[in-house]
């Protein structure tokens, strides 16, 4: 043992030692808190506090930094209304980037050590299908609040998860059926999309519905680049030698922005029209490389210039206050993020008002969600039976104008909820099958972009 | 009087990481991984003592997660489904070794990670089976027959891992002590010398990266039933990277190593993004530079050298 004499050197440096010791465990210790388990009895508590994963690294950054920045701005406005119920509430931000046992720890971690209320998770949706059986597990209400599967409520029922948006199938159906009126004589159609489970799952979704609107289209090609590839000239050059009518992309983030600039420069726009489901995330950074007369999608009815919200008001300042806080038009994740928060807001007041001004257990919460209705940015979305949201869907076609320096949709198409959602009870791929080409007819007229 | 020494070591630190879940129940799952992920680097550790590095010893640990993921949707049992698990990873080591075990160094590393490359492109590729990037989900595993509720599950699962870990690192302390283990070390000195003592270099080598395998597929196995979900990331390369990583960080002196490291690394990604979610990488790699920098023994050797030290005061 060392000795204790302060003007022993090696006894200082033990000290010191200690002390930071003492400093680290002080740190640690704050950490370690053990969080708080599951209400029976429900008490107010003196923040609501929100776990909240999201991409912060890797090539989704593109989506979960703006979903983080959304969220820090709504929380503020919420905050400065005086919270929910009088409750202040704080975001807890966790990153997805690591993969998904990483996440699986953070989830604990924001339920058991941190003592969430709420989460909002994620993006990725192999992170959604690992931690909805985790929530009922931990009984922590969960709101879904961007990833796409539509496996999650086809496979199984879950009590404390929900999703306040909707999924890959009306996203891509709703492509479709735009693709099918606006240019209803196309007889070949190429797909390029990256090559995970969402290009998989998302062509899957297409063709399927396509084989039951359309039978007898070509399929000319089907390319899955690799995820993250930078460089897509053979796909071009194939693309450009087949000639396809139609090419069909629901790749994002900078994969699509390289493939859009690649085939801008390579003339392949003019031959083909593009339906690129994801597109309105990328416009800002492609800019007017993306020509004007191609389909573009949003995954929901997101877009700062909507034909007819809900509320006009409330989109054009969210749209102002963000792009002065971020200097950046709000894209999808935003709205999504918006949605979660809203969700959040409609769900507590609604379990209160149950409780006639009570505060809500976790499972009153849950409970709250199911068959929620609440305001979105643009309309509204009612969360169904099955924890499935019921959101609109906007396509809209490229159109070049001089006050905006990028593309912005004209033609826009709304497409409600019900109409292209696939029903309580049913699974994508055989409900797609029974659609009938007549639903084409059906569909609400096209509203021009109004400069 | 070292050997009562040791063993009292060892019950120590299980019951430090016992104690460590039970106050803090978040960390038992991390402490869960870690030691899962612990068992994969022991692997790692061994071939290190031959001089060899893989890069693609993610592979077995995700050929066992995965064969945990298919077999639990038949037969949900855990003390079934992790022998096998682990053997079918023994056997798919064997037959990988039987090639790479003729190549040493740079080719040996390369080799190792081209197949588990060629694995991770086979699961992302098999679409209709695997789910691609999503993952599969696993159902909840019995435990002898027993339905247990997830808190006892947990329980069970860092148990069992701790169990694994002591068991393998007993194993591989005898392994290394017996003339086949000497003999690994005889492969990174000089291989030729060994080979005119009639010892087929090859074999040795071979049977050290089975057993390392089997070590593998036993994490992998843990891995999966604690996560209960796979994906093809479990694979990839950077996921072996992580082994070889953690193997640096804990030092390859002694079989606690790989443990240590395992938990240090766990335990530092945690809380690095807990404190920073924006450049918890920074941290990590901070960390790894530190030790390669300042303690190139890993965290078993800067122990040792605190305790040395002390000793000679």
């Amino acid at each position: 043992m060392t000795s204790e004499n302060p003007g022993n050197p090696a006894g200082r440096a033990a000290g010191l030692i200690t002390r930071r010791a003492t400093l680290g465990a002080a740190m640690a210790g704050s950490l370690l808190l053990p969080g708080r388990q599951t209400q029976a009895q429900a008490a107010k508590p003196a923040e609501i506090k929100v776990g909240i994963a999201t991409y912060l690294s890797g090539p989704a950054s593109v989506f979960g930094v703006p979903g983080r920045q959304a969220a820090e701005m709504l929380f503020d406005e919420i905050n400065e209304a005086g919270g929910i119920g009088g409750v202040r509430v704080r975001p807890i931000f966790v990153d997805e980037g690591p993969g998904v046992d990483h996440f699986v720890g953070e989830y604990r971690r924001l339920v058991q050590s941190e003592g969430v209320h709420l989460l909002f998770a994620a993006i990725s949706s192999a992170d959604c299908l690992a931690c909805t059986p985790l929530a009922d597990e931990l009984k922590r209400p969960t709101l879904l609040w961007d990833c796409g599967t539509q496996r999650i409520f086809e496979d199984n029922r879950f009590e404390y998860s929900f999703r306040t948006q909707a999924n890959a199938t009306p996203e891509i159906l709703s492509a479709l059926l735009y693709l099918l009126r606006a240019k209803p004589d196309f007889r070949s159609i190429a797909v390029v999309n990256q090559d995970y489970a969402w290009g998989r799952d998302s062509w899957e979704i297409f063709r399927t519905g396509m084989q039951a609107l359309k039978p007898g289209v070509r399929i000319a090609a089907e390319l899955f680049p690799r995820f993250g590839a930078t460089d897509y000239s053979t796909e071009i050059t194939r693309l450009l030698a087949l000639r396809p009518d139609v090419v069909l992309s629901t790749t994002w983030g900078g994969d699509l922005d390289a493939f859009i600039r690649q085939s801008s420069d390579r003339r392949l726009f003019e031959r083909s029209t593009f339906v690129l489901p994801l597109a309105e995330s990328s416009l800002e950074r492609v800019g007017k490389a993306l020509p004007a007369g191609h389909i573009i999608g949003a995954r929901g009815d997101h877009w700062f210039l909507h034909p007819n919200p809900r509320d006009q008001a409330l989109l054009a300042r969210f749209t102002d206050n963000f792009r002065k806080r971020f200097n950046a038009y709000p894209i999808y994740p935003c709205h999504h993020m918006a949605q979660a928060v809203f969700a959040m807001k409609a769900g507590y007041e609604k379990a209160m008002a149950a409780k006639n001004g009570g505060w809500p257990t976790d499972a009153e919460l849950a409970g709250a969600f199911r068959g929620l209705e609440f305001p979105s940015l643009t309309s509204s979305v009612r969360i169904r039976e099955d924890g499935q949201g019921l959101e609109n869907q906007i396509i809209g076609t490229s159109h070049h104008t001089d006050k905006y320096p990028f593309p912005v949709m004209t033609d826009m198409v709304v497409f409600p909820a019900e109409m292209v959602t696939t029903p309580v009870g049913q699974k994508s791929t055989d409900w797609l099958k029974t659609l009938k080409p007549d639903i084409v007819q059906g569909l609400p007229q096209p509203v021009a972009y109004r400069p | 009087m070292r050997r009562a020494g040791e063993v009292l070591l060892v019950l120590l630190a299980a019951a430090l990481v016992l104690v460590v879940a039970w106050t803090v129940p978040w960390l038992r799952f991390v402490l869960t991984i870690a030691l899962a992920k612990g068992l994969a680097v022991l692997g790692i550790l061994l071939l290190l003592r031959a001089g060899q590095v893989s890069f693609g010893h993610a592979l077995y640990l995700a050929f066992a997660a995965y064969a945990i993921a298919f077999g639990a949707a038949r037969v949900p049992e855990t003390l079934l489904l992790l022998p096998l698990a682990a053997i079918g990873a023994a056997l798919l080591g064997l037959l990988v070794g039987l090639f790479v075990v003729r190549y040493r160094e740079i080719f040996f590393g390369m080799l190792n990670l081209a197949l588990s490359m060629v694995f991770y492109s086979l699961l992302e590729k098999f679409y209709s089976i695997t789910h691609g990037t999503d993952g599969i989900r696993l159902p909840p595993t019995t435990f002898a027959g027993q339905v247990l509720d997830p808190e006892t599950q947990g329980w069970a699962m860092l148990c069992l891992a701790l169990l694994l870990s002591i068991l393998f690192a007993v194993l591989v302390r005898i392994y290394l002590a017996s003339p086949i283990g000497q003999a690994l070390a005889g492969i990174k000195t000089r291989e030729a010398r060994l080979e005119f003592m009639g010892i087929s270099g090859r074999r040795v080598l071979l049977s050290a990266y089975v057993l390392s395998t089997l070590m593998a597929g036993c994490g992998g196995a843990v891995l999966a039933m604690t996560t209960r979900h796979v994906t093809p990331a479990l694979s990839y390369w950077t996921a072996s990277g992580e082994l070889v990583f953690i193997a640096i960080l804990g030092g390859s002196g002694s079989v606690a190593g790989p443990f240590l490291g395992a938990v240090a690394y766990e335990l530092t990604r945690v809380y690095a993004a807990a404190l920073v979610a924006d450049a918890w990488q920074m941290v990590l790699g901070a960390v790894l530079l530190l030790v390669i920098l300042f303690a190139p023994g890993g965290l078993w050797g800067m122990g040792r050298a605190l305790v040395g030290r002390r000793r000679q005061a």
